[in-house]
């Protein structure tokens, strides 16, 4: 049986054992039919071109698994940012780990969707924007038809959650291959402020399969700051759907860092609706072996005076693949847009291949849009500079690689969330640089 | 009165076809409608050897496979292929000796084109094939050229004369089943021009076609096939119009270069097809396949300037599979009222330190859609390969669009590859700083304007950079220096 025809047969058994309300199991029922007539894509749609999804649909999944509650912080610890305090939203194979979390109802809410969406006093907040942002694409819809679990954020008008929200998904491998569905709301009404870091980790060599989507909604003058460490194990497969919704001066970034997985696809949506509105998406991306890594980003200018930057770093080694594609799309009436895409790309061995797509669709004329692509090579001038300065071979390349992923990493607003980057890249590269950069 | 962007604008809108008059000739047309027995027709009717018979048939075949393709960022009626002509020839005299036998309506035609055969073979010496509704009329300078050993003629002369050399090339660089249009195109093409270049050879002078599409209700299915042999040198002028109707008329063109080792060709399109009025009826429909083939050390350059035709639809291509080879691609896509443009090219990087640049600029008025759309494909083999793309759009009126949609695959470390794209209108702070150092508004547009396509227009031949600066129908007073 496949992947779909199992899912499909699994709806009725798995809507019969959850308590949602009427307005949620409509949206469900409606998701399921959009999946059912879609499907998984596959690589005659134009936006999965270069990603084929055969491999990771192919093992028989079990949909559900019952949580772990071995586990104890000691042995994951390693996956946190440690050295900051931080709200912590913890799922053990998508199972919320209540002694791993800390969350709050201070001021702000920090929480579960299974509460907000059964309980009476978030239905509020439910009903104006659970599933209002996401649009219905197959793979967001499959998550809507069976998403029960997740984190909810919800900053009211002008609060600034005080310290960084993160979001860790483990799976223990408790089952010989898991798929995961987790879904995330997060609404930052006027001037709110929150950050937010999410990570994916599996904790043994069993495969597994997350198909997230995280719904943003930045209001007024809100800003957002999201990170993304995508660093999971070989038969990690992650597809992340996130689709934000930004209103008048609002600023959203987010960071995506992909050092690992088998497949990573980050579908990431931006729409524009009001003036005055920043996007930042940046990425690094640092893989080897096998593994494939596709950024499908869109922005979408529906407002006058907005901006958007994207930028896109990617290190390729061994066999492994990169995709990049990114569109631009730039209503009639948001004029004064001034968008800018870049992506830049290194080949470090042979077999890795590197597919590129920055795509503009513009349709006002006093707009400033631009994008540049390349894929090049380290400079070797700039290697034998620094090895007469008696830095090593692989020490060099590791600094040229830092150097080139630098622009990135810069912008990242948490110290020690950067100095743990820095650290993973190091890591990678298998050097010790001995300094912070 | 200050001319502003405004009346570009306007004027842009407003040009009108002047290409759009319609020659009575009395004409030789198939009846509509496409079968086996209509590709063997035409074949009959051009003579052809069984071998060519059985080609167009197959690929006649396969088309019967395919479904019209859809991928491209351009809305349209899909053409009836059954009612369509698929052959249609001025029907006078089947062929003419010199230029004093041919119809003199018809050398009328090409005068009002303003491209007098007279005129151009005294002043640019340029060697003229002219393909009207599907059928090459006159060949001009053959003899000039035949001291050379060159071989430029129509495709269907080729095929009777030199059929080795036909059969040797036709269909290896763009075969008959590549795509949906070029399998119709293998299946009924009804003319088209040929030339060969001998090795060694440089052409002395600019080879040159003409298409035109009279007959209402027909297709143009035209062929070109150019062979420059070892160390050869042509460069190959191609031009094209239609009358004004209020039907959509469809082109489905094929055009292979192949470049031999050390070779080089540059072709060269002026497209200016009828493209509808200004309410969006009518137009060709312009969909080509174009291909060329490096070997090792040789180049192919397409430089295009787009200007007519209702639909566009064409990737001027490279292959470039011996070391060393070299392509580029100079296009100006224009487009205005309800004109759709979905052009630009494919870069395929097959050998060592092959090197392709691609130059794009696409200007956008009324409530057209421009597009650019090309591919840089560096294969795994294609040690220290080399891409630089740029594709800069210009925006008048806000009714109107411009996209780009690169792809980039590279699948060798040692490549480099950069794209950049740009997408703006005319600056007023541009046209201020003009304006500061004295230069009227007029001029600055007219300056801006011709600065943003320069790159393209300088890789034109002289005597069709002319014609192409007609064509853009922008007032470039002054500023053409």
């Amino acid at each position: 049986m496949s992947l779909k025809d199992k899912l499909l047969s699994s709806y009725l058994t798995f809507q019969e054992n959850t308590s949602f309300d009427n307005s949620i199991l409509d949206i469900k029922d409606q998701a399921i039919k959009v999946f059912e007539t879609e499907g998984f894509p596959s690589k005659k749609d134009e936006n999965w071109k270069y990603t084929s999804l055969n491999s990771v649909t192919k093992p028989d999944y079990s949909l559900a698994a019952t949580g772990d509650d071995a586990i104890e912080f000691k042995d994951v610890k390693q996956y946190f940012l440690n050295d900051i305090d931080t709200f912590k939203i913890v799922f053990i194979d998508g199972v919320y780990s209540s002694y791993l979390s800390e969350t709050t109802h201070d001021g702000v809410d920090v929480c579960l969707l299974s509460s907000a969406l059964t309980k009476p006093k978030f239905k509020q907040v439910i009903d104006v924007y659970f599933n209002k942002i996401a649009k219905n694409e197959s793979l967001t819809a499959l998550n809507t038809a069976f998403a029960k679990e997740g984190a909810y954020i919800y900053v009211p008008k002008s609060m600034a959650v005080n310290k960084p929200i993160q979001i860790v998904h483990l799976s223990t491998g408790n089952e010989a291959n898991l798929m995961l569905q987790p879904r995330n709301l997060i609404v930052a009404e006027e001037n709110a402020e929150v950050q937010v870091i999410e990570r994916h980790q599996s904790l043994s060599s069993n495969a597994v399969f997350t198909n997230s989507v995280t719904e943003i909604y930045a209001g007024k003058h809100a800003r957002v700051d999201y990170y993304k460490i995508q660093n999971d194990k070989e038969n990690a497969s992650l597809i992340d759907n996130s689709h934000i919704d930004q209103q008048e001066s609002s600023e959203v970034s987010v960071h995506t860092f992909s050092f690992g997985g088998k497949l990573t696809r980050n579908n990431l949506n931006y729409y524009q609706n009001g003036e005055h509105i920043n996007s930042i998406l940046k990425g690094v991306t640092i893989i080897e072996d096998k593994q494939h890594v596709d950024h499908n980003t869109l922005v979408h200018h529906k407002q006058p005076n907005c901006e958007s930057h994207q930028d896109y770093k990617g290190i390729f080694d061994d066999k492994s693949t990169g995709v990049f594609n990114g569109k631009v799309v730039v209503d009639a009436i948001a004029q004064k847009i001034n968008a800018y895409q870049s992506n830049n790309n290194i080949l470090v061995s042979d077999k890795a291949s590197i597919n590129s797509k920055p795509q503009l669709e513009i349709f006002a004329d006093d707009v400033r849009c631009s994008h540049g692509c390349t894929i090049g090579q380290l400079d070797e001038d700039a290697l034998f500079y620094m090895r007469t300065r008696g830095i090593g071979k692989k020490e060099g390349r590791a600094l040229l690689m830092y150097a080139f992923a630098n622009n990135v990493l810069e912008s990242v607003k948490i110290p020690q969330l950067k100095a743990r980057i820095t650290n993973l890249i190091a890591e990678k590269l298998g050097v010790n640089i001995g300094f912070d950069l | 009165m200050a001319y502003t962007e405004d009346d570009l604008e306007k004027e842009l809108a407003t040009k009108e076809y002047k290409y759009g008059f319609y020659t009575d000739i009395e004409s030789e047309t198939f009846p509509v409608g496409l079968n086996e027995d209509i590709v063997r027709a035409i074949s009959k009717k051009k003579e052809e050897p069984e071998w060519m018979t059985e080609w167009r048939i197959e690929a006649f075949r396969y088309w019967q496979t395919l479904e019209e393709p859809e991928w491209a960022n351009v809305h349209y009626e899909k053409p009836d292929f059954q009612n369509i002509s698929y052959y249609s020839a001025p029907s006078k005299k089947p062929k003419y000796d010199s230029l004093d036998e041919v119809d003199p309506e018809l050398l009328d035609t090409f005068k009002r084109l303003g491209i007098s055969i007279d005129e151009q073979k005294k002043l640019a010496g340029v060697a003229v094939d002219v393909v009207m509704d599907s059928v090459s009329v006159t060949t001009t300078f053959k003899k000039t050229l035949a001291e050379k050993g060159i071989i430029f003629c129509s495709i269907s002369e080729a095929i009777k004369e030199h059929p080795e050399l036909v059969k040797k090339y036709i269909g290896t660089v763009v075969p008959k089943k590549d795509n949906f249009y070029a399998a119709l195109n293998s299946a009924v093409f009804s003319d088209g021009s040929f030339c060969y270049i001998p090795k060694g050879v440089r052409c002395p002078m600019e080879l040159s076609t003409y298409f035109r599409i009279n007959q209402a209700g027909t297709g143009q299915f035209e062929r070109t096939l150019v062979v420059a042999d070892e160390g050869s040198y042509v460069s190959y002028l191609e031009g094209c119009t239609a009358p004004s109707r209020d039907e959509n008329q469809l082109h489905a063109a094929v055009v292979e270069l192949i470049a031999l080792d050390d070779a080089e060709i540059k072709y060269s399109t002026v497209q200016n097809w009828y493209p509808g009025n200004d309410e969006g009826k009518g137009g060709v429909y312009n969909f080509v396949t174009k291909r060329g083939l490096c070997e090792k050390n040789a180049k192919i350059s397409w430089t295009q300037v787009e200007t007519g035709s209702a639909v566009t639809w064409k990737y001027p291509s490279c292959v470039l599979k011996g070391d060393n080879s070299i392509g580029e691609f100079y296009s100006i896509a224009v487009t205005n009222n309800f004109q759709q443009a979905d052009t630009g090219t494919k870069m395929i990087h097959l050998g060592k330190n092959t090197k392709s640049t691609i130059i794009s600029k696409g200007i956008s008025a009324g409530q057209s859609q421009n597009s650019y759309r090309g591919l840089v494909q560096i294969n795994s083999r294609a040690e220290n390969a080399r891409n630089f793309s740029q594709c800069d759009s210009l925006l008048m009126g806000n009714k109107c669009g411009a996209h780009t949609f690169p792809y980039i695959e590279a699948k060798n470390k040692s490549a480099k590859v950069e794209h950049e794209a740009t997408t703006s209108k005319i600056g007023e702070d541009q046209i201020f700083y003009c304006n500061q150092r004295g230069i009227d508004t007029e001029k600055a547009i007219a300056l801006i304007v011709n600065g943003f396509s320069k790159e393209v227009l300088n890789k034109l031949p002289m005597e069709f950079a002319v014609e192409a600066q007609k064509l853009l129908e922008i007032s470039l007073e002054g500023s053409v220096g």
